[in-house]
């Protein structure tokens, strides 16, 4: 399997070396996530690529301590910004993802809480954090909402979830994230949930948010769309398994491993006409992993 | 929407802004507000109840025994409507049941709230093993009727007003229990509960601030239900004599005292404490119908 080099410098701000998860099931032991590489450095754009059950979230949220009890977790390494996260403390972990690290997801609408006002929502995250009161919270409140585009943000304070559309509510969802200036922001599919011209929008924020503030950026996709739009690099994952890890350019003009061929062969556009490709046109024995990782 | 936008947030405004909501939600059900009208009677009965009364609950007339209410031929203004067959004006009687009608449904009510929700939100957030003892022993708890429950109950913990009232506690909580765990478990997969944990939220955060907020809507229809529920089971402890004793004016009691003249001519005695009861059951089960409305996130108008 041919992969680029894996960048690993003194600055690289997550590092994640043989990342498997696995789950308990009743037909024993289901590997989700099967030896995952990845390293995100400041001010990086890293999209993670691959299709439904491809294990692009579970590693992220393995990565975030947020699977529930029944996933084992194990890596050679997992370390943030010089921490090692393996060995780190349920207190230490808990400080620091939400406030170094943090997240958005995909369904706005449900994830934030219906029962109270967004204003409340973000600034419980900065009390929380950062331990800011009074004015200086709503001050610093209100500033967020600006930042992720939200007009007329001081009256929008008081309005609960169910008042906003799907594009103010992930805006929210992305304040809240931005709220304590993370070092890393990870965004499951931001833009699923949203349609094409909100989801431009949204993706033209993140990146700038990501710009202004040199975070690192990873965008869990599986819209080949949003990856050639936003990521300086990428890695296709199939499977549980990296089937290659490459910057934006050559991935486009140079995809290296099959899975990616057939994942960009089966872009509507590249089809027209004709019936779109399944991965069955390019592997015989469509399930067998090691067949694909093999080649 | 607009209307939103022009409004400056305070938190006095944000509190006065909740209550015109609830307010608008509540007020759309003319039965609630019927119901909510009649609740706020007897409270108003309850609380001013020894001003309002012509006499004192015990207090026994031997020249007017059984004497029918005022309409009714031998009937006279002073016992308006009537007195019971030791002689003690029902009017009264009736007023200072209201104090413990009441007292029986907060009591019962807001105890069974408290740890019926505490136990269930624990038993559906965390799951497993302790979900699994803790429902295996509420439905011990259902499998018996609940009055019967209360009966074997009350003759446990002991006889009487508190004991009726401790015994129903238990014998309601296993449905409060019930609700609260489902309704959690429904909530703790959401997106918001994932979110809130990322930001760092304890699990009592969680679980008492994230996700039973969510809960609620149903859960007060449900103690509005226990409320009455309280009512007529501590009456029917009492009608059974295990509950009030004998010259405690609960309106249960009462019907129980009254037991021998339901097939004679002299209604007013059976009647009246029943209808007592009925009308306040009533009252608050339309009262909580409107809480739901008004309370439920889909039903509210934005």
């Amino acid at each position: 399997m041919v992969f680029s080099p894996v960048a690993s410098g003194p600055n690289s701000l997550l590092e994640i070396r043989n990342l498997v998860v696995s789950f308990e099931t009743a037909n024993g032991l289901f590997k989700a996530v099967d030896g995952i590489d990845l390293n995100v450095e400041s001010g990086e754009v890293l999209a993670i690529v691959g299709e439904s059950g491809s294990g692009k979230s579970v590693s992220m949220l393995a990565v975030m301590g947020l699977l529930p009890d029944n996933a084992h977790i194990s890596a050679d390494i997992l370390r943030f910004n010089g921490c090692d996260m393996l060995t780190m403390k349920a207190r230490e972990k808990r400080a620091l993802v939400g406030r170094d690290i943090s997240m958005i997801f995909q369904e706005p609408i449900t994830s934030l809480n219906p029962c109270f006002t967004v204003g409340y929502q973000v600034a419980e995250v900065l009390q929380v954090h950062l331990g800011l009161k009074g004015a200086a919270l709503r001050r610093r409140v209100i500033e967020l909402l600006e930042a992720v585009g939200i007009a007329n943000s001081e009256a929008r304070l008081g309005a609960y979830p169910h008042q906003m559309s799907g594009g103010q509510c992930q805006r929210i969802m992305i304040a809240q994230a931005i709220a304590c200036n993370p070092k890393l922001l990870i965004a499951d599919e931001p833009t699923t949930a949203l349609d094409v011209t909100i989801q431009k929008q949204i993706l033209d924020l993140l990146k700038d948010l990501q710009y202004r503030s040199n975070m690192g950026l990873i965008m869990i996709t599986h819209d080949m769309g949003v990856v050639a739009e936003t990521a300086d690099r990428v890695i296709v994952q199939y499977m549980g398994r990296k089937m290659e890890e490459a910057d934006i350019v050559s991935l486009f003009e140079k995809p290296q491993s099959t899975y990616t061929k057939a994942l960009l062969a089966a872009l509507p556009e590249n089809v027209k006409g004709k019936r779109l490709p399944t991965i069955g046109d390019y592997f015989q024995e469509t399930a067998n992993v090691a067949a694909v990782s093999a080649e | 929407m607009t209307d939103i936008s022009q409004q400056h947030i305070s938190s006095a405004k944000l509190r006065a802004k909740a209550l015109r909501e609830f307010w608008y939600g509540f007020s759309r059900s003319n039965g609630a507000v019927i119901g909510l009208a009649i609740f706020l009677f007897f409270v108003a009965v309850a609380l001013f109840a020894p001003l309002l009364a012509p006499y004192a609950y015990d207090v026994r007339f031997d020249k007017a025994v059984l004497q029918p209410p005022v309409w009714q031929s031998g009937g006279s203004w002073a016992f308006p409507l009537g007195t019971d067959a030791i002689g003690r004006d029902m009017l009264s009687r009736l007023i200072f049941g209201a104090q413990y009608s009441l007292f029986i449904g907060v009591v019962v009510a807001g105890l069974v709230f408290v740890f019926g929700v505490a136990i269930g939100v624990v038993s559906g957030f965390f799951g497993g093993k302790t979900d699994m003892a803790i429902m295996r022993l509420m439905d011990i708890l259902l499998a018996f009727p609940a009055l019967l429950l209360a009966l074997l109950l009350v003759n446990i913990v002991g006889r009487g007003l508190s004991g009726a009232i401790m015994a129903t506690i238990i014998a309601f909580l296993p449905y409060f229990v019930r609700l609260s765990r489902a309704a959690v478990q429904a909530e703790k997969s959401k997106d918001y509960v994932t979110a809130a944990r990322l930001a760092g939220a304890g699990r009592l955060r969680l679980m008492f601030r994230t996700i039973l907020p969510n809960c609620m809507a149903s859960l007060i229809v449900q103690v509005t239900l226990a409320f009455s529920d309280a009512i007529l089971s501590v009456s029917a402890l009492g009608f059974l004599g295990m509950g009030a004793t004998a010259p405690t004016p609960e309106w249960g009691t009462m019907l129980a005292d009254a037991r021998d003249f339901v097939t004679t001519d002299k209604w007013w005695i059976v009647t009246l404490p029943g209808l007592a009861i009925l009308l306040l059951v009533l009252a608050v089960n339309l009262a909580g119908d409107g809480l739901r409305d008004a309370f439920d996130p889909k039903l509210k108008r934005s």
